[in-house]
């Protein structure tokens, strides 16, 4: 929902706090001013008070591009409720701006609507550089045009009283105002700056503690708007982090020891956390010399005994698949996570896209049936690495998980996990191994067969990415080459069998299903849940499982009318030059949908390079209804 | 080893392992091929250090040489063209109580994987790699290969091929942290075996290009050496290796050559005059990446999960 700020014109001296149940916030600076800090912060802070949240990084393309320009915006969205937050929302409430020309970079992301308070800095009306002076006034007058409620603050003067370098302290006011607006208690952020700045003495928390008070106070005594998200305090212990962190902290409950990686963003950011973290836990971090020996280093450890993880993103995922290919063929035990960004080639490193499906499934040549899954929210991050641990095991061979750049860098809060013991891998197998059992005795029904490992008397085998008999030795006779590719296939199959098939959110029947996977899971059920509220026939289903498919998925789309992927990835615009019904080509999962259901699923899909919002999608399926229904 | 069961330990009767213990299935390799020569004193070595065949993997890539882990009876990883250098440093990561040795080609080491060959020296993990070198793609028919002689005609350079030969030996020597690097011909079986043994030995990655007869496509080439052995330069030093002295007597070139100065190992290195067999380099307080991998390799399933408990605690709000 969003709040509209017509009923907001107070005066200055009686402050209302209007009482909303969501709102949206951006802090935006030049890099390197800490809008990320700040923002991460608050975010801490209201989801610690009890309210959901859902955050988003806003991040250059560049390590420290030109201050002042567009391109260059720094910092997050965060979007807090009384209720779990499932996505990144539709437009800000408010947005607090360093310097105005960051705040275009919003403004062409559509971040924006009429009525968002935004505070820019006002230090640069005065600036002596007269072109600086002009670009400022310029842009306020346009953001009055543009019907913002434009709010220009002090904050450089204000942080000059305490600081020399205001640059690296406007964030601790920013962070000051922010407080003050949603009413948080100040004497938790004291804490909450006091541990921050632990590391760097009382010197430097004395300093941040006086910004914050100066935000804090300047807001109070000079902003009327306040608003209030009654937050439920958690029965349970949560925690809140983003998906990267989340993949992370799954890798060590699952008691996988080795991540071996080649630098990638948006994958990387996992790897930061394990190299500092997975030592503790007797692992370690392999940053090889290329996506292909990454892949291969976690192979060799996965082979030695003990399933190894190696995360990437498209362009790493390009450069594995002839080693993906060969642990579907000699069926070792992997995990590889794909943070999927925008492509093809190098794409849009650091933006949002689902759009490695197919190549996950396909990209290696022959048959290679290997298992998919991909996480939907940040709590699933975690818990799909425990399951794809014991999943390339049990069903020995290369499970891949998909995340994404919005799950990556999105945090949101979930229970804290309870760890088992169960997640851990086991130790190494080292007793004799049966001598009459070969290395691949697939069982004839399901395909399913047990590894002998390094060590184990008895086993001794030889594995080959050649086609091989049973016993592992290179076979080309068509009869066992036949059998093989069967027992690999098999085992999808059998997994499956083991699946329900999936809820559906709404009702099971009606007008408009809309399918979806991956991170858009928030956004879409927001949209449907608004539309159902309007009295509207729209359920949707999200898929976690991709290969194999979840069961009953026929049954489920043949209950409604049409069924629709949203999904936020390529597909041809239906009413463009050429396009046809025949040459349009299709979503990826409408097409790996279309493919296994024989129905005709539609799709809608876009490659904005961030979130489809809630509000875009609602639009969408309107359209769609109202096509329907004009159809009946 | 800690992190393995104990059970093995216990039920290992004491034994003695045969050269039939590392019997494969049986090689395939055209007669005359220098990779049967190969194959025996490895097996040799195996069996005078009486490696249990089940704590023995061999690793290999793709090409002629690369089948070298089915014809040998101890746990193989056959793999991709290219890509038994990172595979093997995968395995050793998490294994130091295995016995590694990884079978390359010189397609399969010089050309397609270059990248993992330069790195893979200065991992220096533990690893006894053995680079089969017969000038020659086999497997694929005869192709020119990067250490192809320069005029030497093939089914790619049908005129001959224009380029210098790479030279594997002046490569390796010229990666930061190599420790061990020997060359060894595969006609002279006392010297191929004490080669493969020192460098089995060797605590870090041991390098050895064996120059290999390939009967088939490139039997002029070091063919022509067995039968004149006044292009090869043998190395001798206390520290270098052993040989017997009758057997020293085949090598009608010899020259001293201190293996612990890499200057001098690069100038021998260098020399396209005489082929150096022998060690040329050795290192042994070069850094090994796998005494760090290992670490850790003795936490209880306890220990590892109060450490993500620590880390996931301090997202705790």
């Amino acid at each position: 929902m969003s709040t509209t700020m017509a009923d907001l014109e107070a005066t200055p001296s009686t402050s209302t706090v209007r009482v909303v149940d969501q709102h949206i916030v951006e802090i935006v600076s030049d890099s390197g001013e800490g809008a990320q800090t700040c923002g991460q912060m608050f975010a801490d802070l209201v989801a610690r008070n009890g309210n959901g949240i859902w955050t988003v990084e806003i991040i250059p393309a560049e390590i420290e591009p030109p201050s002042r320009s567009r391109a260059g915006a720094s910092g997050n969205r965060i979007r807090l409720g009384s209720n779990p937050v499932t996505n990144a929302g539709d437009h800000a409430d408010i947005v607090v701006a360093l310097n105005e020309q960051v705040l275009y970079s919003r403004i062409d992301a559509g971040a924006l609507r009429s009525g968002t308070i935004v505070f820019v800095d006002r230090t640069w009306a005065e600036h002596p550089d007269d072109e600086i002076r002009r670009r400022y006034q310029e842009a306020i007058e346009d953001f009055r045009r543009r019907a913002y409620t434009v709010i220009e603050a002090p904050i450089e003067a204000q942080c000059r009283q305490h600081t020399d370098d205001p640059r690296k302290g406007k964030n601790m006011w920013a962070l000051g105002l922010l407080c003050a607006i949603y009413d948080l208690d100040a004497a938790t952020v004291r804490e909450s700056i006091s541990r921050r700045f632990s590391r760097k003495g009382d010197a430097a928390i004395e300093k941040n503690l006086a910004l914050f008070a100066d935000g804090y106070d300047w807001t109070l005594a000079n902003v009327q708007q306040r608003f209030r998200v009654p937050a439920h305090k958690h029965a349970q212990p949560m925690v809140v982090m983003n998906g990267n962190q989340a993949l992370a902290l799954g890798i060590m409950a699952a008691g996988i020891e080795v991540c071996s990686m080649y630098p990638i963003t948006p994958a990387t950011s996992a790897s930061h956390f394990l190299a500092n973290a997975l030592q503790e836990a007797g692992g370690f971090v392999h940053q090889a010399e290329d996506e292909i020996a990454a892949i291969g280093f976690a192979i060799g450890c996965s082979y030695a005994g003990k399933t190894a993880v190696t995360i990437t993103s498209g362009p790493g995922l390009a450069l594995k698949t002839e080693f993906l290919g060969y642990a579907v063929m000699a069926e070792v035990p992997l995990v590889v996570i794909v943070v999927q960004r925008g492509g093809p080639s190098t794409g849009l490193p650091t933006k949002i896209e689902q759009g490695d499906l197919l190549a996950a499934l396909y990209a290696s040549p022959g048959d290679s049936p290997k298992i998919i899954i991909a996480p939907a929210t940040i709590e699933e991050c975690f818990h799909f690495v425990v399951t794809a641990r014991r999943l390339a095991e049990d069903f020995r061979g290369p499970v891949m998980i998909l995340s994404d750049a919005n799950l990556a860098t999105g945090q949101q809060p979930f229970p804290k996990p309870q760890l088992q013991n169960s997640w851990l891998a086991p130790p190494v197998e080292q007793a004799a191994w049966d001598q009459s059992v070969p290395p691949f005795a697939w069982d004839p029904e399901t395909g399913l067969s047990r590894r002998p490992i390094p060590g184990q008397r008895g086993g001794e085998y030889v594995l080959t990415g050649l086609a091989h008999d049973e016993a592992s030795h290179v076979a080309y006779e068509s009869a066992i080459n036949q059998k093989s590719m069967e027992m690999r296939s098999r085992k999808l199959a059998v997994l499956k069998s083991a699946l329900h098939p999936p809820q559906v959110h709404g009702s099971a029947e009606g007008d408009l299903l809309v399918v979806g996977w991956g991170s858009t899971l928030g956004c879409i059920e927001e949209a449907v849940d608004q539309l159902r509220a309007e009295g509207h026939r729209v359920s949707s289903l999200h898929l976690r499982f991709l290969s194999p498919l979840e069961p009953g998925l026929k049954k489920i789309f043949e209950r409604f009318r049409k069924v629709l992927t949203v999904e936020v990835n390529y597909s041809d615009p239906v009413d463009a030059a050429f396009i046809t019904p025949e040459s349009r080509r299709y979503s990826q999962l409408s097409q790996l949908l279309r493919s296994q259901t024989l129905i005709d699923i539609d799709c809608w899909s876009q490659v904005p390079g961030s979130p489809i919002p809630p509000s875009r999608i609602v639009a969408e399926l309107r359209r769609r209804l109202e096509l329907l229904r004009q159809e009946s | 080893m800690s992190g393995l069961r104990q059970e093995w330990e216990a039920e290992a009767p004491p034994r003695n392992c045969t050269l039939q213990d590392y019997q494969g299935v049986p090689a395939r390799w055209c007669p005359g091929c220098g990779d049967h020569a190969v194959l025996n004193a490895v097996q040799q070595v195996a069996r005078d250090k009486q490696l249990p065949p089940e704590k023995t993997v061999v690793v290999s890539g793709i090409g002629c040489s690369s089948r070298f882990p089915h014809y040998i009876k101890t746990y193989g990883f056959h793999g991709l063209h290219g890509r038994a250098f990172p595979v093997a440093c995968g395995v050793r990561s998490r294994r130091p109580d295995l016995h590694m040795f990884v079978v390359t080609g010189d397609g399969d080491c010089c050309a397609i994987g270059t990248a993992h060959w330069i790195h893979t020296i200065r991992y220096n993990m533990d690893l006894t790699i053995l680079l089969l070198d017969n000038n020659i793609y086999g497997l694929t028919k005869n192709q020119t290969s990067p250490t192809t002689r320069t005029g030497e005609r093939s089914n790619t350079h049908p005129r001959g091929n224009v380029l210098p030969p790479l030279n594997p030996l002046s490569v390796t020597l010229g990666v930061t942290n190599a420790s061990f690097v020997a060359q060894t011909i595969d006609w002279n079986p006392p010297h191929l075996y004490s080669t493969i043994r020192a460098a089995y030995e060797h605590k870090g990655t041991s390098f050895v290009r064996i120059l290999q007869r390939c009967p088939h496509f490139t039997s002029h080439v070091f063919t022509a050496v067995q039968h004149d052995m006044s292009q090869v330069l043998l190395l001798t030093h206390d520290d270098g290796i052993p040989l017997e002295p009758s057997m020293q007597r085949l090598f009608p070139n010899r020259a001293a050559h201190d293996p612990h100065q890499l200057a001098a190992a690069r100038a021998v290195a260098e020399r396209d005059d005489v082929y150096p067999v022998g060690l040329l380099y050795r290192d042994e307080r070069a850094a090994r990446y796998d005494l760090q991998t290992s670490q850790g390799l003795g936490k209880s399933q306890a220990e590892k999960m109060a450490a993500t408990e620590k880390w996931l605690s301090r997202y705790e709000i």
